[in-house]
């Protein structure tokens, strides 16, 4: 059976062109950070050779360009998760997002406040709650994980304390796509604010914010095939602009005097100084090129890969895969352990066959001590890997199995 | 494949100097936040200088295993001196493979809980500075 998307689409990613200990390179490890097609690479190669200039300042020609550029990657953002232009701000990353809102929500805080987390999350939707709380003294709670990697929800949880709910919408360890909209949707009845972490969602799945009714969702720029160094910041309009900013400096100002400021409209009063100017543009190039596949193609695809690798996978002896056993709960990714043999020892022996896979805790130590392990290895899937990748991958635990017999 | 060699997992896979120890001089524990990786250990003193006796108990990847074997299998008769005198280039000489830099931390976690427990044990603070 073929996949979705055919393995031709390799041809866009230079990057497939390079040979790693001489051999094919596969690349399991989207989920940590995707490869860049052509076509984005070149959007900051003409960029920077053709149009760059500082935004939002001069009235010449170049920084016309760059303004109305960097802009309009703003509402190609907007338009892939059905948001208004006025609600997508640009950040450094799904972390810098969140610092944001730790910061401008967490700070208004008090002590008594609560807010509800989960125990898979990525350490960059757990430690700014978990320090801001400390500064205003509001209290983290948790909500459960199963051993199959699933989400507990305890209704007892959400109380009139709660504030702010925070969560993932895929684990980035086991692939697990959790409720959202039960979480939202419990969050709105107890008038709590809901955060969702999409950094692996976003790139895989189609979303629309205004069915989750969504009130912040945060992803990257660099795991959805864009540059690092952007991420995207959403939120309801009505929110962003009663919040206080994150960062102060210029851009983000209407008027300065020297006792005070009126800051800048929506969605400039959040992206303070000069923003990484080409990478947003190039966010917007790969944005275009995900909506020219299509989303609903790429789900697709990846389905077909997950269920490809779980059939695969659980024919090799000695694998124990982690995450929900139904794999409608799941997404492309894979956390799982080799024999007895170290997650590091496993992938150092798969580099050696040009196979890029995660091993370690995947940034989120507290889903470790749930699932009782030190670590895991991880492979995750996106629209460019192919069935072969999978069979590579299979043929050289093999491999890994004879180094260690 | 040159990482894992066949003394390199021989000694992963028969460790010597494992254990803990009752009556130790100096413990410490450690840790690579990286992978997981966790070595305690227990050095027993000659006139509190000389190391008599070593144990280590260690979770982790066979680099870092590999590593505190080799590395515990030279200490004992050694000085408290010596020890914290050793070089990072000590345990590449005796793991004699090519690492990258990201194991070269699995590799020197034992030499360095080491460091980090006699210096405890002297009052001072360990620096990498020797490196």
């Amino acid at each position: 059976m073929k996949t979705t998307i055919p393995p031709s689409i390799k041809n866009d990613f230079p990057i497939f062109k390079r040979k790693i200990h001489g051999k094919p390179l596969v690349y399991l490890d989207s989920a940590s950070s995707s490869q860049k097609p052509r076509q984005v690479i070149d959007t900051i190669k003409d960029y920077y050779e053709k149009t760059h200039a500082n935004i939002h300042r001069g009235v010449y020609t170049l920084s016309e360009e760059a303004t109305l550029a960097y802009e309009d990657a703003h509402r190609k953002v907007a338009r892939f998760i059905n948001a208004k232009f006025k609600e997508i701000i640009f950040t450094k990353n799904t972390t810098e997002s969140i610092n944001l809102l730790a910061y401008s929500l967490g700070l208004e805080l008090k002590k008594g406040d609560e807010i509800l987390l989960t125990e898979m999350e990525h350490h960059s939707n757990l430690v700014p709650w978990q320090q801001i709380a400390k500064r205003v003294g509001a209290a983290v709670k948790f909500m459960k994980v199963s051993q199959e990697g699933e989400l507990v929800i305890d209704n007892k949880l959400f109380t009139p304390n709660t504030k702010i709910v925070a969560v993932t919408h895929i684990s980035n360890v086991m692939g697990t796509i959790n409720p959202i909209k039960e979480i939202i949707q419990k969050a709105r009845s107890i008038g709590a604010k809901v955060v969702i972490d999409a950094a692996q969602s976003a790139p895989h799945i189609p979303i629309d914010v205004k069915e989750l009714d969504a009130d912040f969702l945060a992803f990257s720029s660099h795991k959805m095939l864009g540059p690092t160094g952007v991420g995207v910041l959403y939120g309801k309009q009505e929110f962003l602009e009663k919040m206080t900013p994150f960062l102060y400096g210029g851009d983000m100002i209407k008027e300065v005097k020297l006792e005070d400021t009126t800051f800048n409209d929506l969605p400039w009063k959040f992206e303070a100084g000069t923003p990484n100017i080409a990478g947003g543009i190039a966010l917007g190039t790969a944005i275009d090129y995900l909506t020219n596949i299509g989303m609903h193609s790429i789900d697709q695809h990846e389905k077909e890969l997950l269920q490809y690798a779980h059939e695969q996978l659980s024919k090799v002896k000695g694998i124990t895969i982690y995450g929900p056993r139904d794999l409608k709960k799941k997404a492309g990714i894979i956390a799982f352990n080799f024999e007895d043999i170290h997650p590091h020892d496993v992938s150092s022996i798969l580099d050696t066959e040009g196979i890029a896979i995660r091993g370690g805790h995947h940034c989120a130590m507290p889903l470790m001590k749930v699932l009782d392990i030190q670590a895991s290895c991880r492979l995750s899937l996106y629209l460019y890997n192919t069935k072969e990748d999978i069979d590579v991958l299979v043929k050289a635990l093999e491999k890994v199995r004879k180094v260690f017999k | 494949m040159d990482m894992y060699m066949e003394e390199i997992l021989e000694h992963y896979k028969h460790p010597r100097n494992r254990g803990t120890m009752a009556d130790a001089d100096i413990t410490f524990s450690d840790s690579n936040p990286l992978c997981g990786d966790e070595v305690d250990v227990y050095l027993k003193l000659d006139n509190k200088k000389t190391i008599a006796e070593v144990k280590t108990e260690a979770k982790g990847c066979a680099i870092s295993q590999a590593a505190a074997s080799m590395l515990t299998d030279t200490l004992r008769g050694k000085s408290l001196e010596e020890v914290r005198q050793l070089k990072n280039q000590f345990v590449f000489d005796l793991l004699q493979i090519h690492l990258s830099p990201i194991r070269v931390k699995c590799a020197l976690l034992a030499l360095i809980a080491i460091k980090k427990g006699i210096y405890q044990y002297l009052g001072t603070t360990f620096t990498d500075e020797n490196n």
